[in-house]
């Protein structure tokens, strides 16, 4: 293995290559092997992996790829991420990739699902829809039924048997994969200088378009770093990133909130890899089952989750104050529907409990942060300089 | 001086039913009954009807609100407490009105919802809509009944499942709880058998555009006739008698060869035949369908109204199957279908209605129907070689509504259909 700065060197590669070479390197090395493309927020990656596929995270073109066609598909009202999506699906980055997954996150992406059948782009396209009923009897059966239907595309090709052995295993090797990575984040809440988010967004980044078993040994070797680097303090304030969960700030943008004077101790940037909280039953005989009820019961909040029977507010709250953080940047992609029509719901309720935050909107194209790195400067400098300690706040 | 709006007898007769449901409205305090906020897509007017509740709809107040001049206030007011410019205009009018006091379109403040119903169908922002509503009315039950989307073109039996369990296991419930009435199955029985035959009348009304010239305009006038269906009234003999009126009005037209009844008197000349895409824009309704028959142009069909339940491809009510009835109907929602679909749908109705073009108005703030627009609109003018016009509006933002630019528009596009149909005519044989 690398040392840990050859790791995210080559971390910085592989999770921006937009031609998606180890994806497609993994494919061609076996036979009858699948490789689905799955958008924004999450999905459970365990099926595809069970079933012989490997999901790959498309996140769009961010600010690498110039947009010309996916222009025309889309109004100047409508988010970046479809249009960059289209772009690099029309300049073929997505060539060998066999079907596309579009969870259930907004109007936009679903509609999107919609194009790629039109342009008849990929053998099979699969809305997916995630329930917003609870109920493990209700919303769970319905979701297990959604999971079958993505086995039964991706078997079709593979011609595996998708055992309950063969999932518990994908189950396990994701658990292993949630915990390296919570696991760096508890380090880095405390000693947030010995990986900068950075570095942190290429580790998991990358991830996402290499198979589990080499993205694992990936962090197993960030995590011993972590824990083991002493690294040099600077003098910022901690905050958590909330609202980049679709749409992916430049990597440019995310450096200049650190550079501004924050550290980032938690975050929804890639919010997929992190949605499932704690561990997945591996023993169940069942376990589609046991994903449903994951994902029923140990989700993250996200802002495309029904919630008003566990309120948002008080779970980025708790993420605040379990992470020991001084604040919070709501960073929303243009246009962005749910994360902007969440914003007064964080907002009114952080005025109420006494929560800083500040607010600013970002396109995955832009590189110009001059205005966005003064108004975090700002932020940080007046908690540095003004405010009270957090402990004195009424953060329940 | 602007003249006055010359009205049918069928708005005259709608008219009432809503000053009616609104008066009632203001005495739930005296009558007791149950007041429950919902949506228009995948509205549930029977069920709510079963446990004798009163419907509000949020969208409906805020397309109102527009057209009495007063959305441009609310939104302001809903942006000073952190909602964005660019989202929805029906959320942030709606939350405006409420901070300004829940005065309704009759003048008189709307009750509090006891339940809301988040029914909804095909787009996403009514679900954070009514988070946001949850937070101002603490006290209200809420209910969600979560609509899967036709993502393969198709109700699945498990999906209409997922929809009947949520309606038997947590809807009903709920409103048995709140509304203290115990279900009545054949009761929705007999109330499902009036949106059966509304539906009927609804499928022949808006296939009367067939007729050239055609005696209605189903865009501009066709809003209007959807909405007894579209606020509460579906399962009502009144709304049954409403529509029967209606269609004998229309064919009263068509037997005396008539054109639509525009708000200045009946359309003298029918140029062009449309179809149009998308919804309509409320603030500046009047001046915008002036647009429209100013230029001899008649809009055949229109997907908006279809938006409350689309009845054109032979789907109704199904007594007999009241809760299947009413999940199939959400599913059958316009902007609950795939694009493909709706690109089949629209091009039916241009064929079947032999329009000239395709007119899509773009709504800024309505990524439901505006994301794939652009898509829909290349695909239906690549298979049936119709011309195609774009426009750009909003729903209540009257700051998103350009009169000149929508104006200058319109006039290249119906410049371009008029040198078609010169073309077109000059390559016809002699007969």
């Amino acid at each position: 293995m690398k040392n840990p700065a050859e790791i995210i060197a080559q971390c910085r590669i592989d999770s921006f290559d937009l031609s998606y070479t180890k994806a497609k390197a993994w494919k061609s090395a076996g036979k009858n092997r699948v490789l689905i493309g799955y958008m924004p927020i999450y999905f459970p990656r365990e099926i595809a992996h069970a079933a012989g596929a490997l999901p790959v995270a498309i996140f769009g073109g961010g600010d690498r790829k110039q947009i010309i066609k996916g222009d025309a598909f889309y109004q100047s009202y409508i988010c970046h991420i479809p249009r960059s999506i289209i772009e690099l699906a029309l300049d073929n980055h997505f060539e060998g990739f066999d079907g596309f997954i579009f969870p259930s996150i907004c109007d936009v992406i679903r509609n999107l699902s919609g194009i790629f059948r039109q342009q008849k782009i990929g053998s099979f396209i699969k809305y997916f829809d995630f329930p917003q009923n609870f109920s493990p009897s209700i919303g769970g059966t319905f979701y297990q039924q959604e999971m079958q239907h993505v086995i039964d595309y991706i078997t079709a090709i593979t011609g595996i048997e998708v055992t309950a052995e063969r999932l518990n295993h994908s189950i396990a090797l994701y658990n292993k994969n949630r915990q390296l990575i919570e696991g760096i984040y508890k380090v880095r809440q405390d000693y947030p200088w010995r990986l900068t988010m950075e570095e942190l967004y290429h580790v998991i980044r990358a991830g996402t378009v290499m198979p589990v078993e080499d993205h694992n040994e990936i962090l197993e070797e960030i995590y011993t770093y972590v824990q083991n680097t002493a690294g040099t303090p600077q003098d910022k304030v901690k905050v958590v990133i909330s609202g980049a969960f679709c749409e992916q700030p430049a990597v440019g943008l995310i450096k200049a909130i650190e550079e501004a004077g924050c550290y980032v101790v938690d975050d929804d940037y890639q919010l997929g890899s992190r949605m499932i909280t704690g561990d997945i039953d591996t023993t169940s005989d069942r376990p589609l089952e046991a994903l449903a009820n994951a994902f029923l019961k140990q989700s993250q909040y996200s802002s495309s989750i029904y919630d008003v029977h566990d309120p948002k507010e008080f779970r980025l709250a708790k993420i605040v104050k379990d992470r020991g953080a001084d604040g919070v940047i709501f960073a929303s992609a243009s246009f962005c529907d749910p994360s902007l029509l969440d914003a007064p719901i964080f907002q009114n309720a952080f005025n109420k409990m006494g929560i800083r935050y500040i607010a600013f909107q970002f396109s995955e194209n832009i590189n110009q942060y001059k205005v966005i790195k003064e108004q975090v400067g700002a932020f940080s400098d007046s908690i540095k300089l003004w405010e009270p300690e957090p402990d004195t706040l009424a953060v329940k | 001086m602007a003249q006055e709006a010359q009205k049918e007898k069928s708005m005259v007769l709608q008219k009432e039913m809503v000053e009616g449901l609104f008066n009632e409205l203001t005495k739930v305090k005296e009558t007791g009954k149950k007041v429950c906020y919902t949506f228009v897509p995948g509205n549930l007017s029977e069920l709510i009807r079963t446990f004798d509740m009163l419907p509000v709809y949020p969208e409906i107040n805020a397309l109102q609100s527009a057209m009495r001049k007063l959305s441009g206030g609310y939104i302001k007011e809903a942006e000073k407490h952190a909602h964005s410019e660019d989202v929805c205009t029906y959320v942030k009018c709606d939350v405006g009105m409420m901070l300004k006091g829940n005065i309704g379109p009759t003048g008189q403040k709307l009750p509090d919802p006891d339940i809301l119903l988040l029914s909804y169908t095909g787009c996403f922002t009514f679900m954070k809509w009514f988070e946001t509503l949850k937070r101002e009315y603490p006290d209200a039950r809420v209910i969600m009944l979560h609509t899967p989307y036709q993502e393969n073109g198709k109700m699945t039996p498990e999906m209409i499942q997922y929809m009947v369990k949520q309606l038997q296991e947590e809807v009903i419930p709920v409103m048995e709880e709140v509304s203290g009435v115990k279900y009545d199955e054949t009761k929705l029985k007999s109330i499902l058998k009036h949106s059966k035959e509304a539906g009927d009348w609804i499928a022949r009304i808006f296939d009367t555009t067939k007729h050239k010239p055609s005696p209605i305009d189903a865009y501009f006038a066709g809003v209007y006739y959807i909405g007894p269906i579209n606020i509460g009234f579906r399962g009502t003999p009144e709304a049954v008698e409403y529509y029967k009126e209606l269609y004998n009005e229309i064919m009263d037209r068509v037997k005396k060869g008539l054109g639509p009844i525009t708000p200045e008197g009946e359309m003298k000349e029918e140029k062009y035949r449309l179809v149009v895409e998308g919804p309509p824009n409320w603030t500046n309704f009047r001046e915008f369908w002036k647009i429209f028959y100013d230029m001899g142009a008649v809009i055949v069909a229109s997907s908006y109204t279809k938006v409350g339940g689309v009845y054109d491809m032979g789907w109704r009510h199904d007594p007999e199957r009241p809760l299947e009835a009413l999940a199939e109907y959400c599913m059958n929602c316009y902007t609950n279908l795939n694009l493909p679909q709706r690109i089949e749908l629209l091009s039916k109705c241009i064929t079947d209605y032999k329009a000239d073009g395709y007119v899509t108005n773009s709504i800024k703030s309505c990524n439901s129907f505006s994301a794939g627009q652009l898509a829909m609109m290349r695909e239906i003018e690549d298979k049936l070689e119709v011309p195609v016009g774009f426009i750009e509006s909003d729903l209540v933002d009257p700051r998103y509504f350009s009169y000149s630019n929508i104006k200058n528009r319109l006039e290249s596009y119906f410049q371009m259909l008029s040198q078609r149909k010169l073309i077109g005519s000059e390559k016809e044989p002699a007969v």
